[in-house]
């Protein structure tokens, strides 16, 4: 297992985030929060072509670069950090590891290239009742139809529902877990959008009546934990970046803001709080970033991934309620730029699972 | 790193199979070490290594350990001194001090802390005078581990009183087995004796034990504290094979007993996260979701520092550490300790109550309990390691000093 990224990797991420400092300052994300989509349709163009963004983890006959979870956990770092509107996880990381994982060749390249250069926004919907995934909680069904498939059934907390052009199910069939692929104006599809607490990103409700869908590889195929597994990695990666966000912006603001004669930086009381966040950024660094690599030479990842989810999503909220605290009054106002990641941060922690969840789901992977 | 380390693994294993000899003494084991730089694999070649990168450092310990082959010796304070010397001393130093180190010839001690001045290292006022070719040294240390059977300490001392207090100090090496030095055990809350107050009355130490240049004690003292708050996470179980039979292992075990037997509690103190699970199986309370919340959380905490480690290594090599990284590994340690003694405890129940006997695990719990507040403290306290982080790391403000100016006018215990 490598424990330090290349020099490439080093070299991609300065670049990745030089672009989205460039692209994603604050005042466009707070445009976009007031729109229907929620993400700037040029910007999420040259996310996916001119920097080949979406389709990076993708096998390069689909039209991806053909690298790993490393330089994915990367992208999803930066973009975590820049707060990038756009539906990235969505489209590239669930619904691009969903086709991944099942379908091959032919099939899977026709499916992915649009998603790899921006054309087609996909997603996947899984949960239904839980945040974890579970085989028992997905009740969803799909039955045989004139050589096709009709899904009867409800989704919940779908990322980007409601902006996705194919929506990515999986679903019960009596053979196991399979995939399937439905059109967003699918007759039989109802797509209810939610208000989210972080207004940067979409969820919807869907609801599936008799609705025709095809099925994405074979029957019965979809390993739904393994799929998890990758996209908790991945998912991780982009709280990190939050945190990473949340941490630098308190500093900031540590070193500028004047009391009693001194910046409020050199308060023993904050320097130390300050000193316990760089430590548990700095383990949540090492957790999530070895989750990668460990995917990456394809070891169990199982209990690594959760380990992953559950730290990064306690590192993204602490840096966010920190930031808030070092701010003061300021912290708490909607101008403050602060809530913005605190939202996101809020939002994920509770999404894909929770840090209690994954840290019981981390203990049965280790057999305790 | 381009380097092949299936190759490394190839070139100790058949250098292993050439040398190793369980019928040799201890000491010649370790010459041989010491001559082929398998002991010391991080170290430069020309001082008893072979300067490998810390991922080939690994794969060499597992093929030690695959044939129960025993190390350079390691434990104790003599790390320190060894780090430290190998990067201030002069060549004649090297040459004179490491190789006994490894062979375990020589035992070191720190003589850093004083009464009046623990976390403030450099408020030292243990002094040493220039009288002919001789430093005289005169004032006391404390808390001082392994000091007891200690051959060498390396101390800091004050050698010029005019100057400010950080660059009034100096650096020496000096002989523990002479009639200016005394030691006393001191007894710690746990009831071992591993640390000891050392008072020096005319000690001697001849010219050439200077470390580095006059006045430059601080500077060198950091290079010994970074250090040791970087391996403060490999406190634990030394661990060589028990059963194995040959000279070799018989004068090993002997060592062991008589230089571990104060540290019995060394593993105790960083909380022995290895047993929580056996212990949570065996009371129940493995059951218990709160529990489990909890070991979960220590687990994580656990494998992320190991995995930081290993990722800091790596960082270092390249020459790209910034230095105080390892006060992140230290403050980690310090909480890896603190969430196990706690996690014990909620385990045990009621039986935390007990000590020795009548205790779970033989006393090792009740061991842990009263242990682990060393970890904050031992080689700069939890709150040292915070200031430093902020200051070094996060670049914030430094603390604001009452103690500037010459050092004989500063306030002090
Ligand atoms: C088991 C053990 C082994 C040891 N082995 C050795 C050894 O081999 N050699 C050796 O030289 N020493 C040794 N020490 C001593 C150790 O390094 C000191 O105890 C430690 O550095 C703290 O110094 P002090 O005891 O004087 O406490 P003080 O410095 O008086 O600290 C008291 C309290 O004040 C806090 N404090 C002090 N300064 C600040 C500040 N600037 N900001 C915030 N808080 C502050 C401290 O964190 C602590 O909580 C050992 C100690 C222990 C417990």
């Amino acid at each position: 297992m490598a424990f330090s990224f290349t020099e490439e990797q080093e070299q991609f991420r300065d670049v990745l985030a030089r672009f989205l400092r460039d692209k994603s300052p604050t005042t466009e994300i707070r445009k976009l929060m007031e729109t229907d989509s929620g993400y700037d349709g040029d910007v999420w163009r040259q996310v996916c072509t001119d920097m080949g963004l979406a389709g990076i983890h993708l096998p390069e006959e689909s039209g991806g670069a053909g690298y790993g979870p490393v330089e994915l956990g990367i992208v999803m770092e930066e973009q975590g950090r820049a707060l990038l509107c756009g539906p990235y996880l969505s489209s590239a990381v669930l619904a691009g590891l969903a086709i991944g994982a099942v379908a091959s060749g032919e099939e899977q390249a026709a499916r992915l290239v649009g998603i790899a250069d921006g054309s087609v926004v996909a997603t996947l919907a899984v949960t239904e009742n839980q945040g974890l995934w579970h085989a028992a909680d997905i009740t969803t069904q799909a039955v045989p139809v004139d050589g096709g498939y009709q899904l009867t059934g409800r989704k919940s907390f779908v990322s980007d529902g409601q902006n996705a052009d194919i929506i990515y199910i999986v679903a019960e069939n009596g053979a196991g877990l399979s995939l399937f692929a439905v059109d967003a104006d699918a007759d039989g599809l109802a797509v209810e959008g939610l208000e989210g607490v972080d207004a940067t990103r979409r969820i919807a409700h869907l609801t599936f009546t008799n609705c025709a869908a095809e099925l994405v590889g074979a029957e019965g195929a979809f390993d739904l934990e393994a799929v998890f597994d990758q996209v908790l990695i991945a998912f991780a990666h982009e709280q990190l970046g939050g945190a990473q966000a949340m941490l630098d912006s308190a500093l900031e603001y540590a070193k500028l803001r004047v009391q009693f004669g001194r910046v409020i930086g050199s308060f023993q009381a904050l320097k130390h709080r300050f000193a316990d966040l760089h430590v548990e950024l700095e383990l949540a660094k090492a957790a999530v970033y070895q989750a990668a690599q460990a995917l990456e030479d394809g070891d169990d990842v199982r209990a690594y991934a959760s380990m992953a989810k559950a730290t990064a999503s306690d590192i993204f909220l602490f840096a966010a309620k920190e930031c808030i605290q070092f701010h003061g009054g300021i912290g708490f106002t909607w101008e403050n730029d602060t809530h913005l990641w605190f939202k996101r941060a809020k939002s994920s922690e509770v999404f894909l699972g929770s840090p209690a969840d994954h840290r019981e789901r981390m203990l049965q992977a280790m057999g305790v | 790193m381009d380097i092949n380390l299936d190759d490394i693994r190839n070139e100790v294993r058949e250098w292993l199979a050439e040398n190793w000899d369980d019928s040799l003494s201890l000491i010649e084991w370790r010459t041989k070490l010491a001559d082929s730089g398998w002991g010391m694999p991080d170290w430069p070649v020309e001082y008893f290594g072979r300067d490998l990168p810390p991922s080939a450092v690994a794969v060499v310990q597992e093929e030690f350990a695959a044939i129960g082959a025993i190390g350079a010796m390691k434990s104790g304070p003599r790390m320190l001194a060894a780090v430290t010397i190998l990067a201030h001393g002069n060549q004649a130093q090297k040459q004179r001090f490491l190789r006994r180190i490894i062979t375990g010839e020589d035992a070191w001690c720190q003589l850093f802390s004083e009464p009046g001045s623990g976390s403030d290292l450099a408020g030292s006022t243990t002094r040493a005078d220039k009288k002919g070719d001789k430093w005289i040294v005169n004032g006391q240390k404390v808390w001082n581990t392994s000091a007891h059977h200690a051959d060498y300490g390396i101390l800091v001392a004050r050698t010029d009183w005019d100057e400010p207090k950080h660059t009034g100090l100096s650096y020496f090496l000096i002989d523990m087995h002479q009639p200016g030095v005394e030691v006393r055990q001191l007894k710690q809350m746990n009831g071992y004796a591993s640390f000891n107050e050392v008072f020096f009355t005319d000690a001697e130490v001849p010219e050439d034990f200077l470390l580095g240049e006059l006045g430059e004690g601080w500077p060198i003292a950091m290079t010994t504290l970074a250090y040791e708050r970087r391996v403060a996470a490999g406190n634990r179980e030394a661990g060589e094979d028990k059963g194995r039979e040959g000279v070799i292992y018989d004068q090993y075990r002997e060592e062991s007993a008589i230089a571990t037997e104060p540290y019995a509690w060394y593993p105790q103190r960083a909380g022995r996260s290895d047993l929580i699970i056996d212990r949570a199986r065996e009371t129940g309370s493995i059951e218990d979701a709160a529990i489990r919340q909890d070991i979960a959380k220590l687990l994580i905490k656990r494998q992320s520092m190991e995995w930081f480690i290993k990722r800091l290594a790596e960082v270092q090599k390249a020459g790209k550490a910034r230095g105080p990284e390892g006060s992140v590994t230290k403050l980690t340690a310090s909480e890896v300790a603190r969430m196990s003694a706690d996690l014990h405890t909620e385990i045990t129940g009621i039986d935390a109550m007990l000590t020795g006997p009548d205790s779970p695990n033989d006393g090792i719990i009740a061991e842990v309990l009263v242990s682990v507040p060393a970890v904050s403290i031992a080689g700069g306290t939890d709150e040292i390691q915070k200031n430093i982080v902020a200051e070094r790391l996060l670049d914030l403000p430094k603390e604001p000093r009452f103690d500037t100016g010459p050092f004989k006018d500063v306030k002090r215990n």
